[in-house]
Formats: structure tokens, C-alpha cells, sequence
């Protein structure tokens, strides 16, 4: 189970996230959907360690991450997690083999001479044969995060946290990615968190939805919930829609001229 | 008036509290390279592949640059001394000393930081703007471990090498003009250098190279792991660890110089 508690985050002045309590719990998959910027990435990467909270706590099985001291705390808590990157983040100057099993020699017990073996079953569960010997440069975008994907469970965590797992990818490869999400869970029965903005994918395979607004939790449901939101906010943002309370800028200049009329009117 | 002062100092402390900073961020990457490198294996295998970049492709370039050093110093030396005493003298002498103490270790630090520093530079960048370092750590290992301890242990040991390398190429450029321009026997050549160098000389350049070394593969290291800002951030840092470390170079040397002449070994 993960638990986050009031967790802030600021880069600078920018305050990133404001207080985010969320509960996942063990076997489902929390999906955190909300637009570009409103710290949902800083949230995931904050549940692994990249980025230190400035306040509150993430408890892992009960291990604060924010507590952690000894190196070997932080592997060990390290050691539960598999992340997929939104570009993948393969290793270019190795094979997919070598970036499979690169986690399990600072991970895992597992001899050298299991690993080409651990790397073709991770790709034979990601859905990829005969590519453990290229690089990353060969493979095309789908593969890419699939081998990325692989990467990931290939230390065979106990949770894996998603980021974007299918911006940038057509919709059929998509829908691919979302499907392999699913087959995981089944599989492995990991805790998952999937951030994106797909709402597609947020709907297949979410067992709940969290929705992030300007580093704060809006609302926490089931998908079903969450596409008969009555929360305002929430609607325009799965529904798509320009207009609504949640305010994005059409060009950028529209803001500085709202501001600059509404000075002169004060003048 | 005041808008002009407050944007002109403004903008000079917002760069000073930068400066500050980057140094501040620079000494604790040094700190936790040392710290790793007692704490954890050495990356050995990432260490032999960085001592092949940073010596085997840096050769070429760093012997061509002494080989035409020593023999532009040849032609100089042996032109002034024509000169004022009508013959040739000590060309072996300036050659030798110019070289082992000051050109060998300054010129093979200048131009392998300006190939090797810039390929690290610019490929740790890289992999930290696609998030490729961020991955090292979700892969249970540290980035200085595995990125920077093999580069810096890389440049030490290759770098005194590439330069004992270069201060021989240089002796030799500086025979082939004093052999072919001035008609400078070879065994003169080399009794002008034997007679008048100890080992102290040379002792004096190679210690240098390890200062060195330090300086341009922490550069490099530093300025690619805080890459921030895409291709355009790629390339900033690239040049900027190229500047820098060139920079740091020719002014450490003359504090290591001063440093070693004060201990006494000139």
C-alpha cells in the first residue's frame, strides 16, 4: 500500500504540489490523470525517491521514503518500485538486453548467467521476440516503451509507477500499451500508479482515478464515478472541453491584455 | 536612472547568487564522488571503456598538437639565438623545458578537454535530459557511481599517460626542425636536454597532469549531470564545460607551478 500524507513540493518559488493525500491500495491500479504542469509527475517521482517532498510523508509497507537515511534503506525501498518513463529513458549506448537486466545487478541476487534468460521472458511478456540484441536507436516508438516497460518488471516489483506510458504513441499502440498495463496486473498482481492524460487509457485501466489540479487532489473515484462527475472541473477536463472553470490560456498573450486592460481601467 | 541601476545589479546578483550556487552544487558532487568511491565497488568495466575513450581517441590529436609544438619552439628558439649569437644554441634545452614543465601538461589537458571533456559533457547532458539518469536511479544504482567515478578514475590514470606521450612527440618535433633547419646533430640535440634536465623536471609537469585531470573530468561530469533545457541545454553545457575547464587549467597552473616551486621541486 502506498499512503502520501500533505506531501508539498517546490522548485524555486513554483510551488508544484500543495498538499496531496491519496491512498493506493495493494493490487489496485490508481490512475492520476489532470493537466499539463498540475504535478502529477512530481507526485510519482516524489512515491520513488527522485524528488525529496518539502513536507509530509509517502509510506510505502510502512517505510516513510521521507525518512530514509542509509543507502541501503534507500535500495531497499527502491527495490519494491519499476518506473516507465514517459520517453522510455533506455540506455542508448546498450543493447535492449543490457538495459533489461541492468536493474538486477544493483537490485537482485540473481546470477550473471540468468539474465539473457530473465531478459527474453520480460519482452516475451511485453509482447517482443528476437530484439534483445538491438539497440534502442533500431527499435520504433511502441517498442521502445515496451522494451522500457520490460525494463521494469524485470526485478519483479511489487509496484509500478507509470508515467505517460502512452503519450506520444498512435492510437492502436495505445491501446496495446494499456492492454499490456492490464496483463501485468493480472500476472503479477502489482500495486500500479498510472499518470496520464489519456483519458482512453485512464478509463481501461484505472481500478480508481485521481484528479490533479494546480498540485491538489480535486477528486478521488472509480472511473465510473469520475465519468459522472458532478464536479465542474473534473467534467471539462474528461470531457476535453476549452471552456469551463479550469482557465487555459487559448494564445498567451490574452492574459497580459486581460491584465493590461483591467490596469488601465484602474488608471 | 534607478530602473537602469536596479535591472544593472539586479542581474549582476541574480549571476553571482548563481555563481554561488553552482560552486556550492560543484563541491558536493566532488564531496559525494569521494564519498562513493570508498562506500561502493568501482565500476571497472565502465573505467577500462572510459580510459579507451578518453586515451585512445584523444592520442592522435594531443601527439600532432606537442609534435608541431616542439617544433614551433624549435624554430623560434633556434631563430633568436641565431640571432644574437649567430649560431643555433641550446634548442634541446628550451624545447625540453618548455615542454616537460609547462606546454606537455597545459596543451594535453587543453586538448583532451576539449575532446573528451566535451564528449562527456555532452553525452551525460544527454542523458540526463532524456531522463536517462533519473532511470540509474530507479535501476537501484547512483549516478556518480556509475557515471562519474569511472570518468574521473579514467582521466587520472590516462591523462599522465597521454601527456608523457606528448612531451615525447614534442622533444621530437623539436629534433626534426633542429635536425633539418639548423643542421643540429641528434646527439647534440640530446645532450643539450640530458645535461641540463633532472628528474625533478619532469616531476614538476607530470604531477601537474593529475590536478589536471581533476579538474577537466569533474567539469565535464558536473556541468552534464546539471544540464537542464533539451538540445539547446545539451549544447550550453557542452561549451560551457569546454570554457570552464580550459579556463581552470591555465589558471591552476600557475598556482600548482608557484606551489611546486615553493616545495622545491623545479
Amino acid at each position: 500500500m502506498i499512503e502520501a500524507k500533505g506531501v508539498v513540493k517546490s522548485f524555486g518559488r513554483r510551488a508544484v504540489l500543495r498538499g496531496i493525500d491519496l491512498k493506493v491500495e495493494s493490487g489496485e491500479t490508481m490512475v492520476i490523470i489532470g493537466g499539463s504542469g498540475c504535478g502529477k509527475s512530481t507526485f510519482l517521482k516524489c512515491v520513488i525517491g527522485l524528488h525529496a517532498p518539502d513536507s509530509g510523508e509517502i509510506v510505502v509497507d510502512g517505510l516513510d521514503i521521507t525518512k530514509l537515511k542509509t543507502e541501503r534503506e534507500i535500495s531497499d525501498y527502491r527495490r519494491r518500485f519499476g518506473y516507465l518513463f514517459q520517453e522510455g529513458a533506455l540506455f542508448d549506448s546498450m543493447t535492449v538486453a543490457d538495459n533489461i537486466c541492468f536493474g538486477l545487478k544493483y537490485l537482485t541476487d540473481v546470477p550473471l548467467s540468468k539474465y539473457r534468460r530473465i531478459a527474453s521472458d520480460s519482452l516475451a511478456l511485453v509482447g517482443l521476440k528476437d530484439v534483445e540484441d538491438f539497440k534502442p536507436a533500431e527499435l520504433s516508438g511502441g517498442m521502445k516503451k515496451r522494451v522500457a516497460l520490460a525494463r521494469a518488471i524485470a526485478a519483479q516489483p511489487q509496484y509500478i509507477l507509470y508515467d505517460e506510458p502512452t503519450t506520444g504513441l498512435d492510437p492502436i499502440m495505445s491501446d496495446v500499451i494499456n492492454d499490456l498495463i492490464l496483463d501485468l496486473q493480472k500476472q503479477l498482481k502489482v500495486t500500479a500508479i498510472v499518470v496520464t492524460h489519456d483519458m482512453k487509457s485512464a478509463y481501461k485501466v484505472g481500478s480508481r482515478i485521481a484528479m490533479f489540479l494546480e498540485g491538489r487532489i480535486l477528486q478521488v473515484g472509480t472511473p465510473e464515478q469520475i465519468k459522472n462527475t458532478s464536479d465542474p472541473a473534473v467534467r471539462q477536463f474528461v470531457e476535453g472541453l476549452s471552456q469551463g472553470p479550469i482557465k487555459m490560456k487559448l494564445k498567451e498573450f490574452e492574459a497580459d491584455e486581460a491584465r493590461d486592460g483591467a490596469r488601465r481601467g484602474k488608471d | 536612472m534607478n530602473a537602469v541601476l536596479e535591472a544593472l545589479f539586479g542581474g549582476f546578483g541574480k549571476e553571482l547568487l548563481e555563481a554561488a550556487e553552482s560552486m556550492g552544487h560543484f563541491v558536493f558532487l566532488v564531496r559525494s564522488t569521494f564519498l562513493w568511491m570508498f562506500r561502493a565497488k568501482i565500476e571497472w568495466r565502465q573505467t577500462l571503456i572510459q580510459m579507451a575513450r578518453i586515451g585512445v581517441d584523444s592520442l592522435p590529436v594531443t601527439a600532432m598538437t606537442m609534435f608541431f609544438t616542439g617544433m614551433v619552439l624549435a624554430l623560434q628558439s633556434g631563430a633568436t639565438t641565431k640571432h644574437f649569437f649567430n649560431v643555433p644554441l641550446f634548442i634541446g634545452t628550451v624545447v625540453s623545458f618548455s615542454i616537460v614543465m609547462e606546454l606537455g601538461p597545459v596543451l594535453t589537458a587543453i586538448v583532451v578537454s576539449g575532446r573528451a571533456g566535451a564528449a562527456i559533457a555532452a553525452e551525460l547532458g544527454t542523458m540526463k535530459v532524456t531522463e536517462q539518469i533519473d532511470a540509474l536511479y530507479t535501476l537501484g544504482t547512483d549516478p556518480v557511481r556509475y557515471l562519474v567515478i569511472p570518468r574521473l578514475l579514467a582521466f587520472l590514470s590516462v591523462l599522465p599517460l597521454l601527456t608523457v606521450v606528448s612531451d615525447f612527440t614534442g622533444i621530437v618535433g623539436g629534433l626534426f626542425v633542429a635536425r633539418v633547419k639548423y643542421d643540429i646533430p641528434t646527439v647534440v640535440y640530446w645532450h643539450d636536454i640530458i645535461d641540463n634536465m633532472s628528474v625533478k623536471h619532469f616531476v614538476h609537469g607530470f604531477l601537474k597532469t593529475f590536478v589536471f585531470a581533476f579538474l577537466v573530468s569533474m567539469t565535464s561530469c558536473y556541468k552534464g549531470v546539471t544540464t537542464r533545457g533539451g538540445a539547446e541545454g545539451v549544447g550550453k553545457a557542452t561549451t560551457q564545460a569546454v570554457v570552464i575547464s580550459m579556463t581552470l587549467v591555465l589558471v591552476i597552473d600557475y598556482f600548482a607551478t608557484a606551489m611546486l616551486n615553493a616545495l622545491g621541486i623545479t
